[in-house]
Order: structure tokens, then sequence, then C-alpha cells
């Protein structure tokens, strides 16, 4: 080992930091807090056993993961990384709806403009993919049975159109 | 206790399952690969420090959640949730900018009625213009309730 300093998890851990420590390249001991807190989530062992089953130029991306991840749920012990997605997911559906009623706007717009068009050139399939298509795409990451209720998929909606 | 009614936690730990077992309302016998998943990714001794640590009416959502974290990380072993979360960034990014073109076009056309009522109203003393209820924010942020950035991925995630 020489005079090299160990990493941050050798450190914490108090051993040896082997020349192929699988920490090493992404924990350095100048940032200790780093390791600190992935460590205190996942635990050092199975951090180690995540990194071992990939390859290495994905390492340091799921290291970085891990680190949002971790530090998100020590933040908020609830719900961690769930509450943004739940957050973020909220925020999609809210735009996606206004842009149905944009569009939908400009298509009345359209057809006042234009009433005269036969009818095989305003598709009514058409319509209803600009109303529909982009909310129906959106894959539902929220969607598990649960006892509690508070984390629902934001994606259900009344139809636009009472 | 018989062996019989042991939690997932208590099967997969091979010890018995007290009365007051901090696992077993969150982890039924009937779902292992709960138990599992949560186990592979946080270990038995992290979920538990962490459901001891919360106010019992909060156990269950913080179950659910850890459940949710680990299987997205088996599923993607790279990105996990965060994964998720920055293809919903890229989503909200997209449909702002959707929107902003789309109520570009209805600002043109109302702006452009606007003018030919003018024209042939013009002994009206008052002409009462509403534009459309929702107008696009330039300055609006990107929302986000972590203040923490995201991390700068080598690789673009690709959750879908």
């Amino acid at each position: 080992m020489g005079g090299s300093s160990p990493c941050a998890s050798c450190k914490l851990l108090r051993r040896r930091c082997a020349k192929d420590c699988i920490f090493a390249p992404y924990f350095p001991s100048d940032d200790p807090h780093k390791f600190a807190i992935v460590h205190k989530v996942f635990g050092a062992s199975n951090v180690s056993k995540m990194l071992q089953e990939l390859p290495i130029h994905q390492r340091s991306d799921a290291v970085s993961s891990l680190v949002y991840e971790a530090n998100a749920r020590v933040r908020d012990p609830v719900y961690g990384c769930v509450g943004a997605i739940s957050y973020l997911q909220n925020q999609v559906s809210q735009l996606q709806m206004q842009l149905a009623v944009a569009q939908a706007e400009i298509l009345c717009i359209q057809m006042q403009q234009e009433p005269a068009l036969p009818t095989h050139q305003i598709d009514p399939d058409d319509k209803s993919l600009l109303l529909h298509s982009n909310l129906n795409n959106l894959p539902q990451y929220l969607n598990f049975a649960s006892s509690s209720n508070v984390i629902q998929d934001p994606l259900k909606r009344e139809s636009l159109w009472t | 206790m018989s062996y019989s009614t042991r939690c997932a936690a208590c099967k997969s730990l091979r010890r018995r399952c007290p009365q007051d077992c901090i696992l077993a309302p969150y982890f039924p016998s009937n779902d292992p690969q709960r138990f599992a998943s949560v186990q592979k990714i946080f270990g038995a001794s992290n979920t538990t420090k962490i459901l001891q640590q919360l106010p019992v009416h909060q156990r269950a959502e913080a179950a659910d959640c850890m459940s949710f974290e680990a299987a997205s990380r088996i599923q993607d072993p790279v990105y996990g949730c965060v994964g998720i979360i920055s293809q919903l960034h890229q989503q909200i990014l997209t449909t702002q900018h959707e929107l902003a073109m789309t109520q570009a076009q209805l600002a043109f056309h109302y702006a452009q009625q606007e003018t030919q009522q003018e024209r042939r109203i013009m002994t009206q003393s008052q002409v009462q213009y509403d534009g459309p209820s929702s107008w696009f924010d330039p300055n609006q942020k990107e929302p986000f309730y972590l203040d923490q950035p995201l991390p700068d991925f080598h690789q673009p995630p690709g959750f879908l």
C-alpha cells in the first residue's frame, strides 16, 4: 500500500485499503460524507455486491445514483426518492392536461375557420390522439398495491369532456 | 409462535417471528419477493433501523416506498429510481416546450382576431379583451421538491 491514503470507505470501515479496493475509485478520501450516507442507507456490503455485478464503465453512474437516492432517503425517511417521483408525475400530468386543452382550442379554431372541409380530412381518431396520445403513453411508475393510499397513480383522471 | 405464521422477513432470516416483530406488518408471508428485494438492496438490518426510527403510522408508507425503490434498483441496477426522476424531468421540459409553442399559436390567433375586431367596431369606446387563461411563463423554473441537483451521469438513464 505504501504511502497512499485509504479511500473514504476503508477509512470509515477501518480496514486496509487494498490496491483493487472496489470503492476507492468512487469514494475518494476527501469526501467522507459521500460514503457515509450510502453506507447508512444501503450498507457497505450491499453496495459492494451491487458494484461487483456491474461492468466497470457503469459503476460511476451507479454510485452517483446511489448517493442521490441515499441523500433523498436521509432527508425524507418516509418517501425518499418516491416522493420526488410522485411530485414530478403530478407536474407532468398537469402539463399534459394544459397541453391537451390548448391543442383542443386550436383544433376548434381550425374547425371554425374551415367548416366546409370534407370529413376525411378531419379524422376523429386524430382528435383523440391529440387529447389522449400523450396521456396514455406515459408509463405508470407508481401503481403498486399496498395498504397505504398516499401514493396513488396520478395518471388516473376523469375524462376531459363531461 | 408457530413457524407457519412467520412473516416473510423472519422466514427469510430463518428466525422466530416474535409477536412484536417490527417487519411483520409490512412484509407478509404471502409476498416473499417484496422482502427479498428490500433485503437485497437495503439489507434486513438497515430496513429495520429505518422503520424503527419512524412513528408507527408512517411505517407502512415507508415500507411501500422502500419496496418500490428496491424493485426499481433490481430492474435497473445502474440508475434505479433516479432513472425515473431523470426521465420525468425530461418529460416536463419537453411538455413545457410543446405547451409554449401551442400557446404562442393561440396568442397569435387571438391577436389577429383582436386586430380584425378593432377594425370592424371603431365606434365602440371600450373593447374588453381576455387572452387565453394560461400563459406560459418563460421564467418558470424546473419544479423539483428535493433541491439537490441530479447527478451528472456519464451515460443518460434510459429507463423507458
